[in-house]
């Protein structure tokens, strides 16, 4: 248990220098730089053009489909990570398993090509 | 708690370790919390709640599940979150600051998470009163697959029916636009 705890105490070792890094060039960057705000500077840069309307705005929907696809797809990965690790030692059965796993996912996938939700336009 | 394991093993500097990292992580995930009920605007309520999650994911750590706590990440920070932000940016016009969010209702939300606090404080001590968990072995991934695909193989192959069932009805549900 020790072994493994101090395994994770590099990563949060490596975590910590991370955030403190960012910190610290934000930090210094706000320590050296001019700063003479005018309206114009604060604007958000929008390709050259004044940006026009709230930037809270709404979402097309279409992206929710594609948010829950990979919700799917995400839990799907999920069960094949522990499975990749044993798949030596699970041989054919393992891959018949994982292979009626994804067969009956990739029936959904069809349904939604097949509905056209994939399609953008 | 540290005490108890001191006598019982000879990795005492880490079990104290282990329970300052605990109390740190827990006070971040209490603060993150209360962030996500008391901010006014619910994009960064929903940035809160990574923050909380994602401290999940270091108590499971700490108690040697790697694999949840990798899921804990992949799918509850990873996919539930950006459910969250999604229905939040296709349902609601105006999504700034609303003070109405936080402030409506306070004092029935209150109520609510007292009660719910006392429904499962009484459930948790019911079930498991004053049992020890001892954890001295991290549980490897490898354990995890193997109960997946001997004890658990019909389960797992549930499940992909479960999500087939959720992908479809996600479909026809988000279709009638």
């Amino acid at each position: 248990m020790s072994e493994f705890l101090r395994s994770y105490l590099t990563v949060a070792i490596f975590g910590l220098v991370g955030l403190a890094l960012v910190g610290a060039f934000l930090g210094l960057g706000r320590i050296l730089r001019p700063d003479h705000p005018t309206p114009q500077k604060l604007e958000s840069y929008e390709s050259g053009v004044d940006p026009t309307g709230d930037t809270w705005s709404q979402a097309n929907i279409r992206y929710y489909i594609f948010a829950l696809l990979f919700v799917i797809f995400d839990v799907e990965a999920v069960f094949i990570f522990p499975w990749a690790i044993r798949l030596d030692a699970y041989g054919a059965f393992g891959l018949i398993e994982m292979g009626i796993f994804i067969f009956i996912l990739l029936l959904g996938l069809i349904y939604a090509w097949r509905k056209g939700v994939l399609r953008w336009a | 708690m540290s005490a108890v394991f001191a006598a019982v093993s000879t990795d005492a500097p880490i079990f104290v370790a282990q329970n300052v990292f605990f109390a740190v992580v827990a006070l971040l995930m209490v603060g993150s919390a209360l962030k996500v009920v008391t901010t006014s605007n619910v994009v960064h309520a929903a940035l809160w709640l990574v923050l909380v999650l994602a401290g999940a994911a270091a108590q499971f750590i700490l108690l040697g599940s790697e694999f949840v706590a990798v899921t804990q990440v992949l799918v509850y920070i990873g996919a539930v979150v950006v459910l969250f932000l999604f229905g939040v940016m296709l349902t609601r016009a105006s999504m700034g600051d609303d003070e109405s969010v936080a402030g409506e209702k306070r004092s029935m939300a209150a109520v609510v998470a007292g009660l719910l606090l006392a429904v499962m404080s009484v459930a948790l001590i019911d079930s498991f009163s004053d049992d020890r968990v001892v954890i001295d072995q991290p549980q490897l991934v490898t354990t995890v697959a193997d109960s997946i695909f001997s004890q658990y193989i019909v389960p797992f192959e549930a499940i992909s029916v479960l999500l087939l069932a959720a992908l479809i009805g996600a479909i026809v549900v988000a279709r009638r636009d």
